[in-house]
């Protein structure tokens, strides 16, 4: 399988992504340049975190209207694997590709290992995991706070849109493993058709035990093995 | 033809940073000032040559890019 990692500038979590894919998966992985509007045949596209255009303006806002965008949102369409980790969670809010906003958090800049429950696992990025498993991965954002309005939070619980929740160890939704404020402990969601997901925490700097934790290998694996499962 | 746009947070959604501002403010001894909200300000410079076209060429790039609907609003001033 392939992975495309869209490289803005500013981004800086590209080649965590590229070293999980490529060396911790062994799977085929390229970077495509924000300017480019070939995604180089991928089979999988990574928004990676970072600070897309120096975060100006807001988080995501200018990266949105990158000319690779329109090819990311029509690969996105056509029911292909997309998925937006941090900063790329962020781009996919503005590009309107997920629903909902991030503000500030409400404390400070976090950098930290946190808990995340994984609530659905029907999507291409959680199909590996079991429901209500709970992950150990790292997050790194000041604008990590998920916001949208009532009636937005309320469809995307009803349609089962949050894969994954901030919990305690124990995986209890508490107001304390809550890291930013996010509504209802939101700590990454999916699109309606289910083949986007984005989230605040970093999978891909949690796929090798040496680096503290291995639990975030199984969203990259869960990818491979839907679209294996696919052809 | 200047235009000036002020983009703000909707009053139903918190804001994180005004809300620190008010506790820093308080204990500066401000205690009166009872809330901050922080918003940002931009001017724009349109070549319009009407304030009416103006007024319209910045509330499109307000709503498209200054602002973000989902979270915040905006308000437009065009100097004649």
């Amino acid at each position: 399988m392939k992975f495309a990692i869209v490289v803005f500038p500013g981004s800086n979590c590209d080649h965590d992504a590229y070293h999980a894919t490529k060396h911790v998966l062994g799977q085929d992985a390229e970077f495509v340049w924000h300017k480019e509007t070939d995604l180089k045949g991928a089979d999988v596209v990574i928004l990676p975190g970072g600070f897309a255009h120096g975060d100006y303006l807001r988080t995501g806002a200018i990266a949105r209207f990158s000319p690779v965008m329109d090819s990311v949102k029509a690969f996105a369409s056509a029911g292909n694997p997309l998925i937006g980790i941090c900063n790329g969670f962020q781009i996919l809010l503005e590009a309107e590709l997920l629903p909902g906003a991030m503000l500030r958090n409400t404390e400070k800049y976090k950098c930290e290992y946190v808990h995340v429950r994984v609530e659905q696992t029907d999507t291409p990025f959680t199909n590996l995991c079991a429901r209500g498993q709970v992950l150990k991965i790292p997050i790194a954002h000041g604008e990590g706070n998920y916001y949208a309005d009532p009636d937005t939070v309320a469809a995307l619980e009803a349609n089962r849109q949050v894969v994954f929740r901030y919990v305690s160890p124990a995986g209890e939704v508490t107001a304390a493993a809550n890291p930013n404020g996010s509504l209802h402990n939101i700590a990454g969601i999916t699109n309606a058709t289910r083949n986007v997901v984005g989230l605040m925490p970093h999978p891909e700097r949690a796929a090798e035990s040496v680096l503290g934790s291995a639990d975030g290998k199984v969203v990259l694996e869960s990818v491979v093995s839907a679209l294996i499962a696919r052809t | 033809m200047k235009a000036r746009v002020f983009v703000t947070l909707k009053p139903s959604v918190f804001d994180p940073q005004g809300h620190t501002i008010t506790e820093a403010l308080h204990q500066m001894g401000y205690g009166g000032v009872e809330d901050v909200r922080q918003g940002k300000y931009f001017e724009l410079t349109l070549p319009a040559s009407s304030k009416a076209q103006a007024e319209s060429l910045a509330a499109e790039v307000a709503h498209k890019l200054l602002a973000n609907p989902v979270i915040e609003s905006y308000r437009i001033e065009v100097a004649e």
